[in-house]
């Protein structure tokens, strides 16, 4: 027989069942990212380019942005806040993690996880408690020369609330420091000074940048902060806050938006091309570094991240203690009179229920969705272009601030053409865009936990006659359990203190704690506000205790292979 | 303890004896490859490869990294589709099946075990068609087959690289597949238990009487295990053969070098059985390709012989050779290898210096000394002719 060209043959290495639930599968997800991801942004961007009659302008409302001096100096001192916060938190978690990583200072673990504690409160909490320390009737308000109220807040409250995302980039860029490295410049006889300017700062310059980045991004689009500390600094959040809200001017809401997008843009191409640079500077061969004792630095280091971690735990204590006074400052009696929030104005206990709801299924979905993404995106060798058509408008949200996705959902979803016009108003929309919003960060730590399989599963389970829903039940979702659980975990804290998307969402009866917060604080109501940030954080470190709990019953249970 | 599989009655067992030639037919294949060709965008990988494979036949696919010999295996267990060209098995065309309906049994070099099922829930895997009794038994049997019976209830981490190569192996032969295919299953392995897992494989796929194809870069294993090596380069089958025939008969100057280490050296025809290398003429035991005026002479090290200087010759320089293939030299250097020496000597005639290499002495004792005169003889019936 001689051999011809074959005609076009099925690319076909799967049965055509499986190939056909897998291409199913793969377009039902695409389209859900576009619907709740994709299609929003741009309606937000569409919408920027018309006025509030709905006319087509095309960059005027831009032009009329950069003339209103109001408008240009928010964007100014925006960019100046979120430097001069990025530029303190990387200093001081730079410290920090280097006690964490690279020491041999007692209570590693300790220190770590006491650091981490703002991740479970609303940015709000912090500045609240600010407020209660150095505010009108601060407790220290003669440490500060003026009013705590505007810039220095701002700054202040935003470096304690990022402090544990700075922290997190840095410990993870000075673990992977190879150990090899240290030990050859000890051998040149370097002291530990210039070890750690020729070897330890170079190597960890990506973590560095990469945390300012972040860290600057945070503070940028966050508008909790500013909005209870802010005073009468005027930043790009609380604007965009108040065209919304405040004067329902769509068309400039959305101008906002779209400049708020930007630096958030660009900061993720930036974080990309860094963590691309980070890994390909840990060599496969690294070997990881075990720090050897050294007294004075292990001391010095100590009294550090004690100073540190005790400032963080003050701030939220102060919150707590207060939300538990009969009247801070002047009456000091335990009550539990701020929590009794149905006696004010702001939603009442109903908002705790709507946010352990919203939490839930933001949970329950969000984990799904994202490993059956993360597993369409890695596992199937067919269907190439569509799966990096998903993996990119999933990873889309890290680049879109929570306000801006928050204003796509009103425009997309509250426009009465839209079939789905429905959802708008309901605890649905509110699951949907917190699933949206944290999407990206839960598929990227699933991704990562189904590329350490082996690449040949799927071959093997293949050429053995078995389905992949089969190898995906039995293999890949035991596997992934303790990661799948962590993603669930992450969600949940979220969606219990995100402000910034859901606060354009809500309606009077899916009215959320976290918004509760924020209104009853600008009613005036402090106490019960901070009350109800202190009810968030409990929640979400009780949440947080069950699932870590949770995986170490799964871990009992399903992980009995892994070797300790 | 094992316990014996149902098998067909005992046929002879295979021989290292040739079989075939060079690019030789086999007899009622059970599997045929013809014309394969792969590309991935603008470079080709596989062109126009024809392979057939026996029954019960133990065929390794041997070659340098990129030759395409894995791109081969792939596409023959379904995981990559061929731009052109034709497989059957047992004379049904089967070019368009995917893997999972070809069902042919893989095994990779990364074992790829399931970390979270046990060694039978592993071998177990592939038997969802059957009853439930019966595939714990199947399985139980498998893995009794592979002399792991007793770690049937251990995960893939509690096991050794070996051990779990072995579960592999038995995952992959449960479903009673027809073609094994191995991918490179031993590198990830340390030397002592490769060649213990070597003759394990044989001897299991001889037991099953399964035909076999392995990928392999190894040239010793490929030797040591198979009935027929195919030897590839650049994408086309360069020598397939038996191994013994490989090493004494290569086909080409690759072919030589690749297997084995070889002596090879530009060769002029000057007569019909005589070449000239250097200075040097050199009959050959064959008759010359006719026509051909340029060929590679060549010998292998072990084939080279050393004898003590001829002095009495010395003395004399215009008085013909003791004997005709013998050439003078001077050792250059030698290094003790363990179980033999390899030595370098400088030869005047030839223009080029030699490799030999002979079996350590009892006494560890090695004769020669560095920069020694010495004779080195070319017996006729070594020395290879090889197109050049």
């Amino acid at each position: 027989m001689v051999a011809v060209i074959a005609p076009a043959r099925p690319a076909g290495t799967v049965g055509l069942a499986e190939s056909s639930v897998q291409g199913a599968s793969a377009w039902l997800l695409l389209a859900l990212g576009a619907l709740f991801i994709a299609v929003p942004v741009l309606a937000l961007l569409g919408r920027s380019l018309f006025d509030a009659t709905g006319t087509w302008v095309g960059l005027a409302n831009f032009a009329t942005w950069v003339q209103t001096p109001s408008l240009l100096d928010a964007a100014l001192l925006s960019v100046k806040l979120a430097g001069t916060s990025a530029a303190i938190t990387v200093v001081l978690a730079y410290g920090y993690a280097y006690a964490l990583t690279l020491s041999a200072m007692p209570l590693k673990r300790v220190f770590r996880g006491l650091a981490m504690v703002p991740l479970l409160a609303p940015s709000l909490l912090m500045a609240i408690s600010l407020v209660y320390l150095f505010g009108n009737q601060g407790l220290l308000k003669a440490w500060v020369g003026g009013s705590i109220y505007g810039e220095g807040g701002i700054v202040t409250g935003s470096v304690l609330w990022t402090f544990p995302h700075a922290l997190l980039l840095l410990t993870t860029s000075l673990a992977t420091l190879d150990a090899r490295l240290i030990e050859a410049a000890r051998t040149l006889g370097a002291g530990p000074w210039r070890v750690f300017v020729t070897v330890t700062l170079p190597a960890s310059r990506y973590g560095v940048l990469m945390a300012f980045v972040v860290v600057f991004v945070l503070v940028l689009t966050d508008f909790g902060v500013p909005k209870v500390i802010g005073g009468q600094a005027n930043v790009l959040a609380t604007d965009l806050y108040k065209q919304v809200v405040g004067q329902q001017n769509f068309a400039m809401g959305a101008v906002v938006s779209v400049i708020l997008l930007m630096p958030a843009v660009a900061a993720f191409f930036v974080e990309r091309a860094l963590r691309g640079r980070q890994s390909a500077a840990l060599g496969v061969k690294a070997t990881v570094y075990q720090p050897a004792p050294h007294r004075l630095r292990d001391r010095v280091l100590l009294l550090y991240c004690s100073a540190v971690a005790l400032s963080l735990l003050a701030v939220i204590g102060v919150a707590v203690f207060a939300s538990l006074a009969t009247y801070w400052p002047y009456n000091l009696q335990p009550s539990l009179k701020n929590y009794d929030f149905n006696q004010m104005d702001g939603g009442g206990w109903a908002t705790y229920g709507n946010s352990l709801r919203m939490a839930l299924g933001t949970a329950v979905f969000g984990s799904v969705l994202a490993f059956l993404t993360a597993w369409i995106v890695d596992k199937p060798r067919r269907f190439g272009t569509l799966r990096e058509a998903i993996n990119l408008v999933v990873t889309l949200p890290l680049a879109v601030p929570g306000l801006a996705l928050g204003l796509g959902y009103i425009l997309f979803f509250n426009a009465p053409s839209n079939p789905l016009h429905g959802l708008y108003g309901t605890m649905a929309i509110l699951v949907a865009c917190t699933v949206a919003h944290y999407f990206s960060v839960a598929h990227l730590t699933l991704l990562s936990a189904l590329r350490q399989l082996d690449q040949e599963f799927e071959v093997v389970a293949e050429s053995l006659g078995v389905p992949f829903w089969i190898t995906l039940w039995r293999v890949h979702l035991p596997v992934c359990l303790p990661a799948l659980l962590e993603v669930a975990g992450f969600f949940f804290v979220n969606a219990m203190t995100t402000v910034s998307a859901v606060v354009f969402l809500y309606a009077p009866h899916t009215q959320l704690a976290s918004v509760a917060v924020l209104n009853m604080d600008d009613a005036g109501d402090v106490a019960p506000a901070a009350a109800m940030a202190v009810l968030i954080f409990v929640t979400a470190g009780v949440a947080r205790l069950l699932f870590a709990m949770a995986t170490r019953w799964v871990t009992g249970r399903t992980q009995r292979w892994r070797i300790c | 303890m094992r316990i014996d599989l149902p098998l067909p009655a005992q046929a002879s067992a295979p021989t290292l004896q040739d079989r075939a030639g060079p690019r030789e037919a086999v007899e009622a294949p059970v599997l045929r490859m013809q014309g394969i060709v792969k590309r991935f965008g603008a470079t080709t990988v596989l062109d126009r490869v024809d392979l057939d494979i026996g029954p019960q036949e133990f065929v390794c696919l041997l070659g340098p990294s990129g030759c395409g010999k894995t791109t081969l295996l792939r596409v023959l267990c379904g995981i990559e589709t061929a731009n052109a060209g034709d497989i059957t098995l047992h004379g049904r065309d089967i070019t368009a099946q995917p893997a999972a309906m070809r069902r042919f049994g893989v095994v990779f070099q990364s074992y790829a075990l399931f970390p979270n099922l046990t060694a039978i829930e592993n071998v177990a895997y592939g038997l969802g068609a059957m009853e439930r009794g019966h595939r714990r038994d199947r399985a139980r049997e498998m893995l009794d087959l592979v002399d792991l019976g007793g770690f049937a209830d251990r995960y893939p981490a509690k096991l050794s690289g070996g051990q779990q190569q072995r579960v592999a192996l038995a995952r992959a032969l449960a479903p009673q597949p027809q073609l094994l295919l191995l991918d490179e299953p031993l590198s990830a392995l340390d030397a002592q238990v490769r060649h213990t897992l070597r003759s394990e494989i044989r001897r299991v796929q001889q037991r099953l009487r399964i035909p076999a194809v392995m990928v392999t870069h190894d040239q010793d294993e490929a030797l040591a295990m198979a009935d027929r090596v195919v030897l590839m380069r650049d994408g086309r089958i360069e020598q397939a053969s038996a191994p013994t025939r490989l090493y004494a008969q290569p086909a080409s100057a690759f072919a030589a070098r690749f297997v084995g280490r070889i002596n090879l050296w530009p060769a002029e025809a000057v007569g019909p059985r005589r070449v000239r290398v250097g200075q040097a003429r050199i009959a050959v035991a064959r008759d010359l390709p006719a026509g051909v005026k340029q060929l590679l002479l060549g010998i292998r090290p072990e084939q080279v012989q050393l004898q003590p200087f001829d002095h009495a010759r010395a003395r004399e320089p215009s008085a013909a050779p003791a004997q005709p293939d013998c050439h003078a030299g001077v050792v250059e250097d030698w290094t003790f290898c363990g179980a033999w020496i390899s030595l370098r000597v400088r030869v005047p005639a030839l223009e080029a210096s030699i490799d030999a290499e002979f079996s350590t002495p009892a006494d560890g004792h090695v004769p020669w000394l560095r920069g020694e005169a010495c004779m080195v003889r070319l017996p006729r019936a070594a020395l290879h002719i090889i197109p050049a």
